[in-house]
């Protein structure tokens, strides 16, 4: 009875910890601006299912692809487990599911499978990370609490699916024995091999039994915490991210509506200057981007696809997309918290721009998509470095010279060089 | 010498009481550039070998806008946009076939919202579609069969549009030895022009981006790259020089690769 209160307890405490923080998330996410990517439900829906669901751009690189394939299935299916632990944890039964006789072996011995699996690719990912040190994983962007985060989440899944692995063994090893409460029930492919290390004392074995119980899922509790405060996150933003994704051609930019007002009252003086002042030209702060920006910078998982394709990145320059996404997520992060304590975000004399991105790193892009092009979670980079440029190019006219020559050259003769528009067709003669 | 054939200028056929099916949108760099005006001849030929009334906007052409917009510069993009647009408008330009995929990009995409809407199409795209039709036929002994020929895939015409099979269907033609980049189709890596770069020095690394992708055509052991793109035509004769390989790798527009197995 004690137990089942306690399990009560910490269930309940973990759903509201994760509630109150996942909530905060949503908050920051809405600060950003609004764009319209509610329409054509069904296409959205397509795409959530084969880039979320399908894994469709991971197998752009086959090797992390399976392994990952294994940890994401195996985490999506043992979950159902999750589903018995809780029932058994608030009603005090014992593999209560295990009525469904033959099917219920088959659930178990499936888990136990996946378990391996996961468990087998959890230690290749981290010896791809801290052994071979794969370039794409070990950049500067990387260093310090990145780099723990990533190797938390891996050890973190081995010793939950080493307490479920040990945790069948027990129970296995129970049944076999003849233990009272632990009746025959499941089928054990792979914590079979482990029965022989367990003691042979039944109150050893409950002990182990217990402790392993309560450590999977006490830490899948707490791993559920962890999600908000790290790049895990994706395992839930993932979804939505690709459900909401740009449908458009990548090459498409959006145009700026309140310079086409302008622009247009320039061209026809007979139309009315627009009315209302627009706050701001392009992005210095996370404020200035939509909110899909912010939910982009959230579920970057910084797996660095986009930063291995990146042209810029490649030959040296300062320039890493998955930074741009890893800064954007600090910095309404930041925010955020700064909103929590002042009730309204006070100035902190801090901006995206210049103090998390430098203008060496807005300048170094050639918008060639691949970034956008490799992101297994549609992710668009690309549209927060532009609307870094439009800043720095709109709101203060500070750009590398030769770009202000292009635009001077672009406005007086129609063309980026130095030629006039009266020899545009010389070619013709030549 | 060639014959130098008249190309009209939509103004001129409009004196005629004459309209074209299609306007050739040239871009800067084909007006300009003299190795990238040497693909706007091709293109030319190509068009008036297959008979279609096209015609030029000639110096009443401006930029798209493409690299104000990439650099930041929405004014002066949406500037030269609604320019453009007025006179395409006044013309009442229904289909245009651009040279350069960043001019394709901008009028395909970025025009309609601005109240420009056209048929819009590559070059590569036109003339594929003059192969599928039996307009344009190469050589039996044209003179890049046989050749080893590779394909590097503009941005904004593969990963921004997703046109990947026009070009390469236009060198299956060829029955040259195709071979393709270990970065191709929507793994391409950028020649290093795009987002108006072209029009500035690199930021500071361990090497420019265009000498990255040279390495790619030199791994592949072609002896032609195929570009379709007038700004990937510099860069990647920019980056042959830098490795000295002008002897052994030739870059061709796949406009001239068309022209000269037609024998046009």
């Amino acid at each position: 009875m004690i137990s089942q209160l306690l399990f009560a307890i910490v269930f309940i405490a973990a759903v509201l910890f994760f509630y109150k923080n996942a909530s905060k998330i949503y908050r920051n996410i809405r600060l950003g601006k609004s764009v319209n990517r509610f329409d054509n439900p069904s296409e959205r829906l397509k795409t959530m299912l084969h880039v979320a669901l399908g894994q469709k751009k991971m197998f752009k690189r086959p090797i992390p692809a399976i392994l990952h394939l294994f940890v994401y299935v195996g985490f999506c299916i043992i979950n159902i487990e999750m589903l018995e632990i809780l029932i058994d944890g608030l009603v005090g039964t014992h593999r209560v599911l295990s009525f469904l006789g033959g099917f219920y072996d088959f659930l178990i011995a499936s888990f136990e499978v996946l378990a391996f699996t996961v468990f087998v690719s959890c230690v290749v990912f981290l010896i791809r990370r801290n052994v071979l040190k794969l370039k794409r994983l070990n950049q500067p962007e990387l260093n310090n609490w990145p780099k723990s985060d990533a190797n938390y989440i891996l050890i973190t899944e081995i010793l939950l699916m080493t307490a479920f692995l040990l945790m069948n063994a027990a129970d296995y090893k129970l049944q076999q024995l003849g233990t009272d409460h632990y009746s025959t029930a499941g089928s054990f492919p792979i914590s079979q091999y482990i029965v022989g290390i367990l003691p042979e004392t039944v109150s050893s074995l409950v002990f182990i039994e217990r402790f392993a119980w309560w450590f999977h899922i006490i830490g899948v509790m707490a791993f559920l915490n962890y999600l908000p405060i790290s790049k895990h996150l994706h395992i839930i933003l993932a979804f939505p991210n690709t459900y909401f994704s740009n449908l458009e051609p990548k090459g498409k930019f959006n145009n700026m509506e309140s310079v086409t007002a302008e622009v247009k009252a320039m061209l026809d003086p007979s139309l009315p200057p627009p009315s209302g002042e627009v706050s701001r030209f392009g992005v210095k702060d996370v404020h200035d981007l939509t909110w899909k920006n912010l939910l982009d910078a959230y579920t970057c998982t910084e797996c660095g696809r986009c930063t291995a394709s990146c042209p810029a990145n490649i030959t040296g320059k300062l320039l890493s997309p998955r930074k741009i996404m890893m800064d954007t997520r600090d910095r309404i992060e930041e925010v955020g918290k700064n909103i929590d304590k002042n009730k309204s975000f006070v100035d902190d004399g801090k901006s995206l721009l210049d103090s998390y991105i430098s203008r060496e790193e807005i300048w170094a892009c050639t918008s060639c998509n691949a970034c956008v092009e490799q992101c297994p979670v549609n992710i668009n980079p690309l549209e927060i470095i532009m609307g870094l440029r439009q800043y720095a190019i709109m709101e203060e006219s500070q750009a590398p010279s030769s770009i202000n020559n292009m635009l001077g050259n672009l406005e007086n003769n129609g063309a980026p060089w130095k030629y006039a528009q009266a020899d545009r067709a010389n070619w013709v003669q030549n | 010498m060639e014959n130098r054939i008249h190309i009209p200028t939509v103004a001129e056929l409009l004196a005629q009481g004459e309209a074209p099916d299609l306007l050739f949108w040239v871009g800067c760099a084909g007006s300009f550039d003299e190795r990238a005006q040497r693909i706007t001849r091709d293109i030319c030929k190509i068009l008036q070998h297959v008979g279609i009334k096209f015609a030029i906007l000639g110096t009443e052409e401006s930029c798209t806008g493409d690299p104000a917009k990439r650099a930041g510069n929405e004014f002066v993009f949406q500037m030269q946009a609604m320019m453009n647009i007025q006179v395409l408008d006044g013309y009442e330009i229904k289909k245009i076939v651009t040279a350069c995929p960043h001019c394709f990009n901008t009028i395909k995409n970025e025009y309609p919202a601005l109240g420009g809407h056209y048929e819009v199409i590559h070059h590569t795209q036109l003339i594929q579609s003059l192969i599928d039709e039996g307009k344009l036929k190469p050589n039996d002994s044209n003179e890049f069969k046989g050749k080893r020929i590779t394909y590097h895939d503009p941005c904004y015409l593969g990963r921004a549009n997703e046109v990947y099979e026009a070009p390469r269907k236009v060198l299956e033609t060829l029955d040259a030895d195709l071979v393709e980049l270990k970065r191709c189709r929507n793994n391409g890596l950028c020649c290093g022009a795009g987002g108006a770069q072209m029009f500035k020095e690199p930021e500071p690394g361990k090497k420019d981006i265009n000498v990255e992708r040279v390495e790619d055509v030199i791994e592949s052991k072609a002896n032609i790259v195929a570009a379709a793109c007038p700004f990937c035509m510099t860069m990647l004769r920019d980056g042959v020089k830098v490795k000295e390989k002008e002897q052994e790798i030739q870059v061709l527009d796949i406009a001239e690769i068309t022209v000269r197995a037609n024998r046009l």
